[in-house]
């Protein structure tokens, strides 16, 4: 079109006022793509089971989905500031008859070592299995826990 | 069918549920993990569903839909402060359109361990019977 061809001078090459603007708009949303879908994108450690670490001032808690698990089915240990856990779940073979339509729980082992970021007093940790999820109470030694400190009056 | 040796558990992060209808209470919603087997007789579900107690869960068989809805109340406590989260708790939801009819009176449900075991016992129509031809 006659237009068109009138706008192909050097300082004719933007097709409208918004083009810098669309260029830049496209470039913002793959940007904010790849920060929202990279937050949760992979498991920290990548390796089973995924956990969740809380903390108070006087224990560190420590979290775990594992459905179908009983106390005895895990290995739990803690020595210093690591918390070791290891397990196996097994899920029985049903019937022989049956088909399957779905087929999507896993079965297998796990073990992982996590590393507190304090002295846990070892004598009083505390694990209990419920409902599937695992939690497990460490007190943290008494050098850990933080200590108020009094300012003098001087 | 099953593995003879054990290999070891790969994690896997826990699916987010596009929910059909919007929540009236905000919060995530996961697909929880199941497996389906049918025999002659009925219908087997399991469905791993951490942190869901029995008062917290809703099966809902209605014309042939079956709906999953199970409530998990964050397990933290209000002093914790986070040092690594790697999950997400929210609720769990899934719904199956089921092929065959269900006898609804026999329905039996177990929740163990967070694992729910659902036994859907088929129509007795629907078991398979031979007929046999007079001649």
């Amino acid at each position: 079109m006659l237009l068109r061809r009138t706008t192909r001078w050097p300082t004719w090459n933007w097709t409208g006022p918004f083009d810098e603007l669309d260029r830049m708009r496209r470039q913002m949303d793959l940007l904010s793509q790849g920060l929202s879908r990279g937050l949760w994108q992979e498991p920290a450690a990548g390796v089973f089971p995924l956990i969740n670490v809380t903390e108070d001032k006087g224990n560190y808690y420590v979290r775990a989905e594992l459905p179908g698990f009983k106390g005895d089915d895990l290995d739990i240990s803690v020595t210093g500031d690591t918390l070791s856990i290891a397990g196996e779940r097994k899920i029985s073979p049903e019937n022989e008859k049956a088909t399957y339509h779905r087929r999507e729980r896993e079965a297998g082992r796990f073990s992982r070592i996590i590393n507190l970021p304090g002295q846990l007093d070892t004598g009083k940790v505390e694990a209990d299995c419920k409902d599937g999820i695992l939690t497990v109470t460490l007190p943290k030694s008494e050098a850990a826990k933080p200590k108020q400190i009094a300012v003098k009056a001087s | 069918m099953t593995d003879t040796e054990s290999k070891a558990l790969q994690p896997k992060e826990k699916s987010e549920a596009a929910t059909p209808a919007e929540q009236t209470r905000p919060g995530l919603v996961f697909t929880p993990a199941v497996d389906i087997f049918e025999t002659e007789k009925d219908i087997t579900l399991l469905a791993d569903m951490p942190g869901v107690k029995a008062d917290d869960l809703n099966i809902d068989l209605r014309e042939s839909v079956l709906s999953l809805d199970g409530d998990v109340k964050a397990p933290e406590g209000a002093g914790e402060a986070d040092v690594i989260r790697e999950y997400r708790t929210g609720k769990y939801y899934r719904q199956f359109t089921l092929s065959q009819v269900i006898d609804q009176s026999k329905i039996d449900a177990e929740l163990k361990d967070g694992v729910l075991r659902l036994k859907l016992p088929k129509v007795e129509a629907a078991t398979p019977r031979k007929i046999v031809v007079n001649s």
